[in-house]
């Protein structure tokens, strides 16, 4: 890694390191009686570790002046592995969890193995692991390909994604230990969301640098949906997490926000994540990997244009529906629930848009399962995001909320639109990042492709089904006007869709195993020596860099 | 609406530690059925203290809002070591190690202090006797208990919560925050707006 840097940067990384490993040992210090002692030890052995990896490749040669001509991939090439890894754990996660809810003596007495500090290592894992390196990956890429510049430097990208990683180790083992805000997708707490903050700032600039610099007059639409995934991320992050910590030496804090104002905050993140986080940032993945892949042009590129504005601005509005018939006054829910109905215009014009640009590309659809797994990633993301207006409106939500109905909702966009676009831009993606001819079996990628849709169709449709049947038995009055079933009655009836939904999710684990392995014999396989610029992968005027 | 007992406010971080709020709801909708089922909706003031809210998005078990005192403290431990021993078709996780594991109390202070910075009104008293108090609560007997109920009124649960005096453990102050659920104010069951949908 080092090679890559110059020697400013190598001076650069080991002051970054050095901070790091001070602030380790002073976490691991100050919290000696708590728990954040351990994080702060796995901080300081972490980057003790990198400093001495450092300090070896110190005295390399420095890089030479031709790197400029070409773009910068080498964080992308890790960032698309760690995103598998963490799509292998979050998802082995993700199957355990619901195995437990049919089989609950899997504990074995061990308290970080029970459910509720598992299920979060599963959403983590899967949304910040597998979704967020995919998306620093991604992005990484699309940047430079479609500004046709370089990165300013190499040393930020490295920052972003070794800190991002850190961030995203720190919260798994701390879910093990029991360290949680309670609030969901936020859980971790206050001194990784700090760090979290730093990193997430370095990459914005990472973004606007490269932006400043680019040769390419026009800002591809993809770039939007990135910067607005990074921007809107930051603000929803920083505002949902202020909390005030017990002391320096505590890993524990105490929100800012308390009851009612705490769930609206609370929502407006949580929604946001999903909006931001799984919906803009993956739209940018879309308008980028599946154009590429299909040899086609966008249907409509004001369209895509629009519909980025629609969603930013409705998003921002919606997170009330999740508090429906609830303590938030009730002309909240209905702002709320309004502006999540209006929200499918925009969501369909991108779903819509993604189909259309498929047009004259079918038959690439029916041979090649890597653009068959963004084709289908389109289908879900209308899907869900028609589900989801419908579940926002208040009266379907009260038969909904509180139900495995959510669950399922969240896994048909969370498998079928988020991870489905991310393996079929990873499969597009791994050969040439890695100099590669092509990937090592496309055999492999159409078993993926099944395994991902039948166990994506299997989970919804058991989620669907024990959240109907769920809302319906909490709900239901016999002719004496006392209710008909008690709620273990409701629960003994999940039991057969429990066991249908660990077997879906199982089919999707080892879709994701499957897609690690070959990408990995796709690496081992011998590179290819053509000259980049035989694939028209080139940035434009090379000569001008960092600190032009 | 009290205060949380600093027994209390460590039992809720062990429920917010154990991912309790996974499963369960601290808030009832103002639905027919919800009513019927867990009791009066939730009304905004029951959780204004709650740094944060714990009132979840998914009921894998009941609702808990009102949960306090609904049970016996011995059903409760019992439940809680093995929750197939008092309801033989529950998924709920066996929590046994929480009768194992002593309770930190020498730092709640700090807590109580933390949360009054964010709003919650704890006198100096209060902090200050913060780790005694989480011991009286738990053991009536002895003589820290008469300032639990001098400092958060006659109305709060002083018991063993686990069945044993002596040190505190982890069951001690998650009983004690479950029992309490729903108990700090009684407008919920006073109020004239007992409309639902």
């Amino acid at each position: 890694m080092l090679a890559d840097f110059t020697r400013g940067e190598r001076t650069g990384a080991l002051v970054i390191l050095g901070t790091m490993v001070v602030l380790g040992l002073a976490m691991a210090i100050a919290g000696r009686h708590d728990l954040l002692g351990i994080h702060g030890w796995i901080v300081f052995g972490i980057s003790l570790a990198l400093t001495f990896g450092a300090i070896r490749q110190l005295d390399l040669p420095e890089p030479s002046p031709e790197r400029l001509s070409e773009y910068y991939d080498a964080p992308t090439r890790t960032g698309l592995i760690l995103t598998l890894i963490w799509g292998v754990v979050g998802m082995g996660a993700g199957f355990w969890v619901a195995a437990l809810l049919a089989w609950p003596e899997m504990t074995f007495d061990v308290s970080w193995l029970s459910w509720g500090r598992l299920r979060p290592i599963h959403t983590s894992g899967v949304i910040f692991g597998f979704g967020g390196n995919a998306l620093i990956a991604t992005s990484l890429h699309v940047l430079q390909r479609t500004t046709r510049a370089r990165l300013p430097d190499a040393l930020s990208p490295w920052f972003v994604l070794i800190g991002y990683n850190l961030f995203c180790i720190i919260a798994a083992s701390g879910y093990l230990m029991g360290l949680t805000q309670s609030k969901e997708y936020a859980e971790p707490e206050w001194y990784a969301d700090i760090w979290l903050v730093v990193v997430w700032v370095v990459y914005f600039f990472i973004y606007m640098r490269t932006l400043a610099r680019r040769k390419e007059p026009h800002i591809y639409v993809a770039n939007w949906y990135y910067m607005a995934f990074i921007l809107v991320v930051a603000i929803l992050h920083i505002v949902n997490n202020l909390a005030v910590p017990v002391s320096f030496g505590s890993a524990k804090s105490y929100s800012l926000f308390a009851g009612v104002q705490d769930a609206m905050t609370q929502w407006w993140y949580g929604h946001n994540a999903v909006a931001f986080f799984l919906t803009a940032g993956f739209l940018g993945m879309m308008y980028y990997y599946l154009p590429k892949r299909a040899g086609r042009p966008i249907f409509s590129y004001r369209m895509s244009i629009i519909s980025f504005w629609g969603i930013t601005f409705m998003y921002m509005w919606a997170g009330s529906h999740h508090l429906h018939y609830t303590a938030l006054p009730h002309w909240v829910q209905t702002l709320g629930m309004a502006f999540s109905v209006v929200l499918l215009v925009p969501s369909w014009a991108s779903a819509g848009n993604a189909l259309l640009t498929l047009n004259g590309a079918w038959h690439k659809v029916r041979d090649d399962a890597v653009l068959r797994f963004m084709a289908l990633a389109a289908i879900f993301y209308g899907i869900t995001t028609f589900e989801g207006s419908f579940m926002a409106i208040r009266a379907v939500n009260s038969l909904s909320h509180y139900t495995d109905w959510t669950v399922g909702h969240v896994h048909a966009g969370a498998l079928g639109w988020v991870a489905m676009i991310t393996f079929g831009s990873l499969y597009s993606l791994v050969p040439s990042m890695f100099k590669r001819e092509r990937i090592y079996s496309q055999k492999l990628v159409e078993v993926h492709f099944w395994l991902a849709l039948s166990g994506t169709v299997i989970y919804v449709f058991a989620m669907w089904n024990s959240g109907v049947i769920q809302g319906l038995m909490w709900r239901t009055y016999d002719e004496t006007g006392t209710l008909s079933y008690s709620f273990i009655d409701s629960l003994v009836a999940m039991h057969p869709y429990y066991i249908a939904r660990a077997f879906g999710g199982l089919l999707f684990l080892l879709g994701a195993l499957t897609a690690l392995f070959n990408v990995i014999m796709t690496i081992r396989m011998p590179a290819i020596g053509m000259a980049p610029e035989a694939r028209g992968d080139l940035p434009a005027e090379p000569v001008m860099q960092a600190g032009e | 609406m009290r205060v949380y007992t600093p027994l209390e406010v460590a039992g809720r971080n062990i429920y917010l530690r154990e991912g309790c709020y996974a499963c369960h709801s601290q808030m009832i909708r103002t639905l027919r059925d919800e009513v019927d089922r867990y009791g009066p909706y939730s009304l905004a003031v029951e959780s204004s203290y709650d740094h944060p809210q714990l009132w979840g998005s998914k009921r894998t078990g009941p609702d808990l809002a009102r949960l306090g005192n609904k049970y016996s403290d011995a059903w409760h431990v019992t439940h809680m070591n093995n929750p197939r021993d008092v309801v033989p078709e529950s998924v709920m996780p066996a929590y046994r190690w929480l009768l194992r594991d002593q309770l930190k109390t020498e730092d709640l202070g700090d807590h109580l202090r933390a949360m009054r910075a964010v709003g919650v009104p704890y006198t100096d008293e209060q902090i200050q006797f913060a780790a005694q108090d989480a011991y009286g609560q738990a053991n009536p007997d002895s003589p820290e208990a008469s300032g639990v109920a001098e400092r958060y009124g006659e109305a709060t649960n002083i018991r063993t919560f686990d069945g044993r005096t002596g040190p505190l453990t982890d069951m001690d102050a998650l009983v004690a925050y479950l029992q309490m659920l729903g108990t700090l104010t009684d407008v919920a069951h006073t109020s004239e707006t007992a409309e639902v949908e």
